[in-house]
């Protein structure tokens, strides 16, 4: 951890009494930060001291046609522990579930919030926003969600959507969608940082939030604005029944033989295989391995991705993104069989070359004697 | 009236050392092919060959079985002069010929048997419970069976004479010929039926080479290569023994040759301007390729042979010798060359295939020297 | 005199008899065998396979076959084989073109394919086989091998078209390996296990008179369209939603060499997958009617046989003088 200083007793106070923990256990979090950022390891070391010395950013957390489940989900995150975060790490200005102000004082804090930090907080929305009956069917302090969105957009560093609501329209789109459920992004005209799922792992929106204070951008994003340390590979590609797969062996039943010996799950509808997500990589809840759909015997919904999550059917067969056969796949042709190798062509060619020397001789030997006697004499007695 | 009868020949065994230079590198190569074989009967046929299966037959078939036979078909072919057209000259040549063509078909049989995957299932051809007619190799195995024990029947009296059995000799003499007329429609059978072998390979076999002709073709190209072998027997054992040349009567059989080649050509390629193939005969592949230097082959006695030529003893072996060659490399060509197995395969004799080919053929010399050094076979009279 | 007539007139005999025969007018060949009514066979659809293999654990486990170690320079590999094998009866395979990033496109991308027998309806390795070790069988069409017949000469390995039946040099008691429809397990109410493990159906299994009927259901599609299909076993209650495909505008094994009762449907040309271009009349047609056009009854052989033999015993018989051919005097001792 080469960039950081040798710890002094004065040191080992400000990270008590700021993140309430002694330096290692600092230390350990940053790291394992760092390794859900994909960051090396040379990198704890920058996230340690932007941690400790940064200013703490102002964050407005507004909630719309949602179920609080990504707020829930932060709250049973451990590393950081939310309370870690929000009083410590960020200052959380504004959040319906959290605050302990209600009313007026709410909306009032918001406001001063935004005004105290212009240009420098950041706007993160759980939720969908309705758009049909002029927005009228969530409203807040007398506001639509959708002139509340782009009030505290408008002046926001940063706005991030978490979860399916806010990243793509999640449940409340679903088909006939009586409220015209959308996306954040479609509200606000511009695309926006999204941390979709239902709920999303809490610690894809917490490495995000840490990359950003860190180094002062946000990660490196795929086309629907997901972070790709979470979202750049298929469910698919690291789940721990994938080998199930390649050998098929398939569940059919719930309860039967191969739903108990814990096969693959792709024929009971399992959207792995078109759902981008690190679910099988990290888990949820901190409970261990395998703490997730699949890994608890159900197939993956799909709950991330817009176009299969709450759209195809549970059980519906997902379609395979990526099946580009891998490099040992057998080709129509393959080269097969031995061909020529100097040592038997050069045995043909000298066994060949024998033969005709041979057979030139012969002849020229015949030539010489050409003037024998033919055999039809008569015989002898 | 009839014919002039030309005087027999007496044979005898031209005796003499049996252990020589040649004889005995005959027999080291005959050991190592005893080698080979060994390890390919405990080990299997991938451990010697570069069999596969894209290209399941390859030397050992096409010439120990398919060439090794025509190359025998010197003894139908001299049988038919002899006994059908009543050329008594020819008879110095008989024997001779019978033996090539024996050990010829008795080599091709032995490397059917190590050739194959089960042989020890090879009896089901004779069976009717297993019996398929309708492969044309199952007719061909039959006629190559029965050939081979009617060529020991036909060549017998040299090793009854040997063994002064004389009585048996006359029984067996009232009934030769209908051994010699079986003795010629077998090979005509199944010479002409191994070109038909090649029909159920459809496609797979270029179409420069695919025809409803290969019966007739690989027939008559047969005839030629007999008659090509029986001249260069002739012609090496002349110059081994120091004997006379037999010119005359070989330039008569050499003669028919011209007429067979040239009827062989003429089918060739009336067929494939039937077909509307010659475009393809200028292709820039390997098969246009080798068509063009087996055509040559077989054209080539047609010149060496033009005029004066025909009774030039240079020129008849350097005949003798294309007309062998026009052969075998036809039935490379059509088995092997000229198989299209799909993309991606791959085939060449191993050393292993190699070392058996040149042992089979070596045993067949080997065998041959002794044959004649023991067994009346070779005409008294020419002897020095 | 031995003259070039004399010659000519002996030789035509003989060849005159295998010529008129090899010269068979198409009006005498025998036509391609009809496929049995109750055939059963698979239908393969290339567009919805994904590559999945699992029809090649099942096709092993199901027929006692051992994995196939397979080295390549990018590595050691015990589930990929290159291609059927003597260990292998079920294989597949991906074509692939440039940056092979769209699945069923010909620029770009890559398309699956099955390898495994055909179950022609005129095979060409049954009518090549001298033992009857293959043999189709007359209900259900299934090609089978007997392994106890077989005398391991290879023919049928060198006269499938498709390249199917594989030997194995690697034993010193070599035998035949192909896919037989897992004709064992339908005694049991089983049926074909590729067919069953697949998880999208592209290789379906059932009378081939059905399986016709969903390949003119599919290519009929708009391509796009939201369909049904089956899993497992034709007709079955296995199905699952899906979307219609673009399919090259034809069936392979409709037709060729008389038709087969493995059908495969594809989004790119045949030719790419590396499926022969074949037509319409069988090898073994052709091959059977030339040799009975010469041999039927044996009358040709036999008719030459006779004619040889009065003229070889006119030549050879004593009271002629023939020329003794065991080489003796006369039997009168008299010299000529």
């Amino acid at each position: 951890m080469g960039s950081l200083p040798l710890a002094t007793p004065d040191e080992d106070l400000v990270t008590e009494r700021r993140f309430g923990m002694k330096r290692r256990s600092f230390i350990q979090l940053c790291a394992g930060l760092a390794a859900t950022l994909g960051f090396a390891n040379n990198a704890v070391g920058a996230i340690f001291n932007a941690l400790v010395d940064a200013k703490r950013p102002s964050v407005i957390w507004l909630h719309f046609q949602e179920c609080t489940g990504c707020s829930e989900s932060l709250l049973r995150a451990e590393h950081p522990t939310l309370e870690k975060l929000i009083l410590d790490i960020i200052s959380l200005d504004y959040h319906e579930t959290l605050m302990a102000a209600a009313g007026h004082q709410a909306e009032a804090a918001r406001l001063a919030a935004m005004a105290a930090n212009k240009g420098k907080y950041i706007l993160v929305v759980e939720g969908a926003i309705p758009t049909g009956a002029n927005g009228n069917y969530c409203k807040i302090g007398g506001k639509t969600a959708i002139e509340l969105v782009k009030e505290c957009a408008a002046d926001a560093a940063a706005v991030i959507a978490i979860g399916s609501c806010a990243s793509w329209g999640g449940m409340p789109s679903t088909s006939p969608n009586p409220t015209g459920a959308s996306p954040v992004a479609e509200i606000l005209g511009r695309p926006v940082l999204t941390i979709p799922g239902c709920p999303p792992n809490p610690y894809n929106f917490l490495t995000t939030v840490v990359h950003y204070l860190v180094l002062g951008k946000l990660p490196e994003l795929d086309a629907k604005g997901r972070p790709m340390f979470a979202y750049g590979r298929l469910i698919h590609e690291n789940c721990e029944r994938r080998a199930h797969f390649d050998a098929g062996r398939f569940a059919t039943q719930f309860g039967d033989e191969g739903h108990r010996q814990g096969w693959c799950l792709y024929k009971l509808g399992c959207k792995g295989p078109e759902t981008y997500g690190n679910c099988p990589s990290i888990g949820f809840g901190d409970a261990g391995t395998a703490s997730w759909p699949v890994g608890c015997g159900h197939p993956c919904i799909g709950c991330i991705e817009q176009g299969v999550g709450f759209t195809k059917p549970i059980h519906e067969l997902a379609k395979l993104l990526t099946v580009t056969p891998p490099t040992q796949f057998a080709r129509p042709d393959e080269q097969q069989g031995q061909g020529s190798t100097l040592a038997t062509v050069g045995t043909v060619a000298v066994v060949g070359g024998l033969a005709i020397g041979a057979g030139a001789r012969l002849a020229k030997n015949l030539g010489t004697t050409a003037d024998k006697p033919s055999t039809t004499s008569k015989p002898e007695r | 009236m009839s014919d002039e009868r030309e005087p027999y020949e007496e044979t005898a065994p031209i005796g003499g050392k049996l252990i020589t230079p040649v004889t005995v590198v005959l027999a080291v190569i005959v050991l190592a092919m005893i080698g080979v074989l060994a390890v390919r009967f405990v080990y299997g046929i991938g451990a010697v060959t570069n069999l596969n299966n894209g290209y399941p037959w390859g030397l050992w078939i096409v010439w120990d079985v398919v060439i090794g036979s025509a190359l025998g078909a010197s003894g139908f072919t001299v049988a038919f002069i002899t006994y059908i057209v009543n050329r008594g000259e020819y008879h110095p040549l008989v024997r001779p010929a019978l033996l090539t063509a024996l050990l010829g078909y008795a080599m091709a049989g032995a490397s059917v048997v190590f050739d194959v995957g089960r042989y020890w299932n090879l009896w089901h051809v004779f069976v009717p419970k297993y019996a398929q007619p309708n492969s044309i190799l199952f007719e061909v195995a039959l006629c190559i069976a029965a050939y081979t024990v009617v060529l020991a029947i036909e060549f017998s009296p040299a090793i009854l004479q040997r063994f002064g059995m004389t009585g048996v000799r006359k029984k067996l003499g009232r009934l030769l010929f209908l051994f010699v007329a079986i003795g010629v429609v077998l090979p005509t059978m199944h010479q002409s039926s191994l070109g038909s072998m090649l029909l159920v390979f459809g496609t797979q076999i270029d179409p420069i080479y695919q025809t409803k002709f290969l019966p007739l073709l690989f027939l008559s190209s047969t005839v030629g290569m007999g008659l090509a072998a029986v001249t260069l027997e002739g012609t090496i054992s002349s110059l081994a023994l120091r004997r006379p040349f037999e010119r005359a009567l070989l330039a008569k059989l050499l003669a028919v040759g011209k007429l067979v080649l040239a009827g062989f050509l003429i089918l060739r390629f009336a067929d494939l301007v039937a077909r509307g193939m010659i475009p393809e005969l200028f292709a820039a592949n390997a098969v246009a390729v080798m068509f063009w230097i087996e055509t040559a082959l077989f054209a080539a006695p047609l010149v060496l042979l033009a005029g004066a030529g025909a009774t030039r003893p240079s020129r008849m072996v350097l005949a003798a010798m294309a007309m062998a060659l026009a052969g075998i490399l036809y039935r490379i060509d059509a088995y092997l060359v000229a198989y299209h197995t799909g993309a991606g395969w791959h085939y060449f004799p191993s050393l292993g295939e190699l070392v058996v080919t040149a042992g089979l053929i070596s045993f067949e010399i080997l065998a041959f020297i002794i044959a004649i050094r023991v067994l009346p076979v070779m005409p008294k009279s020419t002897l020095a | 005199m031995l003259t070039r007539r004399n010659m000519l007139k002996g030789l035509a005999g003989g060849a005159g008899a295998v010529a008129a025969a090899s010269i068979a007018s198409p009006a005498e060949a025998r036509g391609n065998h009809p496929m049995p009514e109750h055939a059963l066979g698979l239908l393969y659809d290339g567009t919805l396979c994904i590559g999945c293999r699992a029809c090649i654990s099942a096709c092993k486990s199901a027929n006692g076959m051992p994995a196939e170690h397979t080295a390549l320079e990018i590595g050691d590999y015990w589930d990929a084989p290159l291609d059927i094998s003597g260990q292998t009866l079920n294989v597949i395979k991906a074509f692939r073109e440039g940056n092979a990033l769209h699945k069923d496109q010909a620029v770009d991308g890559f398309a699956f394919t099955k390898v495994s027998c055909m179950h022609c309806n005129d095979p060409s390795c049954v009518s090549a086989c001298p033992v009857s070790a293959m043999r189709k069988d007359p209900v259900t069409g299934i090609v089978s091998y007997d392994v106890d017949a077989c005398i391991g000469c290879r023919y049928c390995v060198a006269a499938c078209p498709f390249n199917i039946p594989q030997s194995t040099y690697d034993s010193p008691i070599a035998k035949i390996s192909k896919c037989q429809l897992c004709a064992h397990r339908l005694p049991a109410g089983k049926y074909a296990a590729c067919a069953e493990v697949c998880p999208t159906g592209a290789t379906l299994f059932g009378p081939v008179a059905e399986l016709q009927q969903e390949v003119a259901r599919r290519r009929a599609l708009t391509p796009g369209t939201k369909t049904l299909f089956p899993r497992g076993k034709i007709g079955g209650t296995d199905t699952y939603a899906g979307v219609a495909s673009t399919y090259v505008d034809h069936t392979y094994g409709a037709k060729e060499i008389g038709g087969t009762q493995v059908l495969h449907l594809s989004g790119v040309p045949f030719e790419l997958l590396g499926k022969p271009a074949l037509p319409d009349e069988s090898p073994a047609s052709i091959s059977e009617s030339v040799q009975h056009a010469i041999y039927k009854h044996l009358l040709a052989p036999l008719g030459f046989l006779g004619a040889l033999a009065v003229v070889a015993w006119r030549h050879m018989r004593p009271e002629a003088e023939p020329i003794d051919p065991t080489g003796a005097p006369p039997a009168g001792g008299e010299a000529p």
